[in-house]
């Protein structure tokens, strides 16, 4: 099966086999006007199976989504046909309105126009904690 | 502290070692020479905002202002306040660093502190925030400690009642983590066990604790017993006040396998978990805790206030 290349865009590559749609969602790729591929289940020498997204536009990317959802993902900046730049991403230290505090006492649950913002405590287990209640969020697990 | 040059207190870990020393050495000297520090805030003003009910802490902090020769301005209730009719706590304390030097804040929603340390133009001081954290409680305790034993290290502290809502624990075992050689035995029903990121902070310093549901159990081996109430308003569901309210109360029967040298703590207020009984006994230390945190509390405004 063939999916034509990108010449202005990007590609999202390593994404862990049959999880792309939650890249889809997180990112809020519904929303762009231009044409967005997913494959899913093509062979990867280094993980086995993968999922790649390709956006067919060079759109500005929430590189810290996308490095809490999945750190091993790689993320290559195409112009005119060539790549440009690869990025590898990495578990980022401060996550802004990606998760929601679920504490009910948290002050985040009355004023509503609070940025949720969660601290990354523990790279190894991927814990982060809300920056007010010091409670530890709920971690969508991809890996 | 937070990156900007207002230095306000929201954790007890927004203050050094060094600096929870200095603090309890200045309460130490105002012990001892309280006429040299009568005047030393004379023309500031604090604001006690406390959008929860409080006698004692708010009355501390008012108390020491007063004793430093300042001024105090205070809403009479949350009720009354801006906050019932939807102000944001950003807006409030920003209104408010222009009435007041330093805003001492308690507020029933966990890390509104934070909110109101980071949009004020002036020191904040977490009077308590829900379950969260109470840092000046805590430094009342550290004092309480350090007079009651001459130390902060070595001993063994039992924490008993409430780990799990219990804000005033959570502090000072962040506070006592910083002293060497202390065992922590937390003793506590299952639904009220120490949450698991305090747990987890216990692990990572290297300390020694264990868990346990019996008071009997661990009565013999305390320097220090750290009692707490079972909170009401920390439930969300009345019968599980009910049926854990009654579950740890100190009576002198207890405290017979106690060390001599034992010092009983309690945030207060009391209910019915340490018996009347039991406030004659020299080791208890709870009223004379209250002594000390206005002590504390005083030598924090002068700190915060960049007042030697």
């Amino acid at each position: 099966m063939n999916i034509d290349g990108v010449s202005n865009g990007i590609v999202l590559d390593h994404i862990k086999a049959g999880k792309s749609m939650i890249v889809y969602d997180y990112l809020k790729l519904n929303k762009l006007d231009c044409c967005v591929a997913i494959i899913q289940n093509c062979q990867s020498p280094k993980f086995g199976r993968k999922d790649i997204v390709k956006i067919d536009e060079l759109i500005d990317l929430d590189l810290d989504v996308l490095g809490y959802i999945d750190p091993h993902i790689t993320v290559n900046y195409v112009k005119d046909g060539k790549l440009v730049r690869k990025k590898h991403l990495a578990l980022p230290e401060t996550l802004v309105n990606v998760i929601k505090c679920k504490n009910p006492r948290c002050i985040t649950s009355t004023e509503q126009e609070l940025p949720h913002v969660f601290k990354l405590v523990d790279p190894e287990k991927k814990t982060y904690r809300c920056e007010y209640c010091d409670v530890i969020g709920e971690v969508k697990e991809l890996r | 502290m937070n990156d900007k040059k207002v230095r306000s207190l929201v954790s007890i870990l927004d203050l050094s070692t060094d600096e929870i020393n200095s603090l309890m050495n200045v309460a130490d000297d105002i012990e001892k020479n309280p006429d040299k520090y009568r005047e030393k805030c004379k023309g500031k003003i604090l604001s006690t905002i406390f959008y929860e009910p409080s006698t004692r802490t708010r009355l501390s902090f008012e108390s020491a202002m007063l004793s430093l020769g300042g001024s105090v301005i205070s809403t009479a209730d949350s009720k009354s306040s801006s906050a019932a009719k939807g102000e944001s706590v950003g807006d409030t304390v920003r209104v408010i660093s222009n009435y007041a030097d330093i805003i001492a804040m308690r507020h029933h929603k966990e890390g509104a502190p934070v909110v109101a340390a980071m949009k004020a133009t002036v020191p904040i001081i977490n009077a308590g925030d829900g379950g969260h954290f109470h840092p000046t409680q805590t430094l009342a305790d550290l004092l309480t400690i350090r007079r009651s034993k001459g130390k902060l290290s070595g001993l063994t502290i039992g924490l008993c009642g409430d780990l799990m809502f219990g804000r005033t624990v959570h502090s000072l075992i962040e506070a006592m983590l910083r002293y060497p050689d202390n065992t922590y035995i937390l003793i506590a029903p299952n639904e009220l066990r120490l949450p698991e990121y305090m747990r987890e902070a216990l692990d990572k310093a290297g300390a020694k604790w264990e868990e346990t549901p019996s008071l009997e159990y661990a009565m013999p081996k305390l320097d220090i017993l750290y009692m707490t109430r079972v909170q009401k308003e920390r439930f969300f569901n009345e019968e599980d006040y009910v049926r854990l309210k009654d579950t740890y109360i100190l009576d002198e029967e207890k405290l017979k396998t106690a060390k001599s040298d034992l010092a009983i703590l309690h945030p207060l207020p009391r209910v019915n978990e340490i018996s009347v009984a039991v406030d004659d006994d020299p080791r208890a230390k709870y009223f004379y805790q209250t002594l000390c945190g206005k002590q504390m509390r005083m030598a924090l405004i002068m700190l915060l206030l960049g007042i030697e």
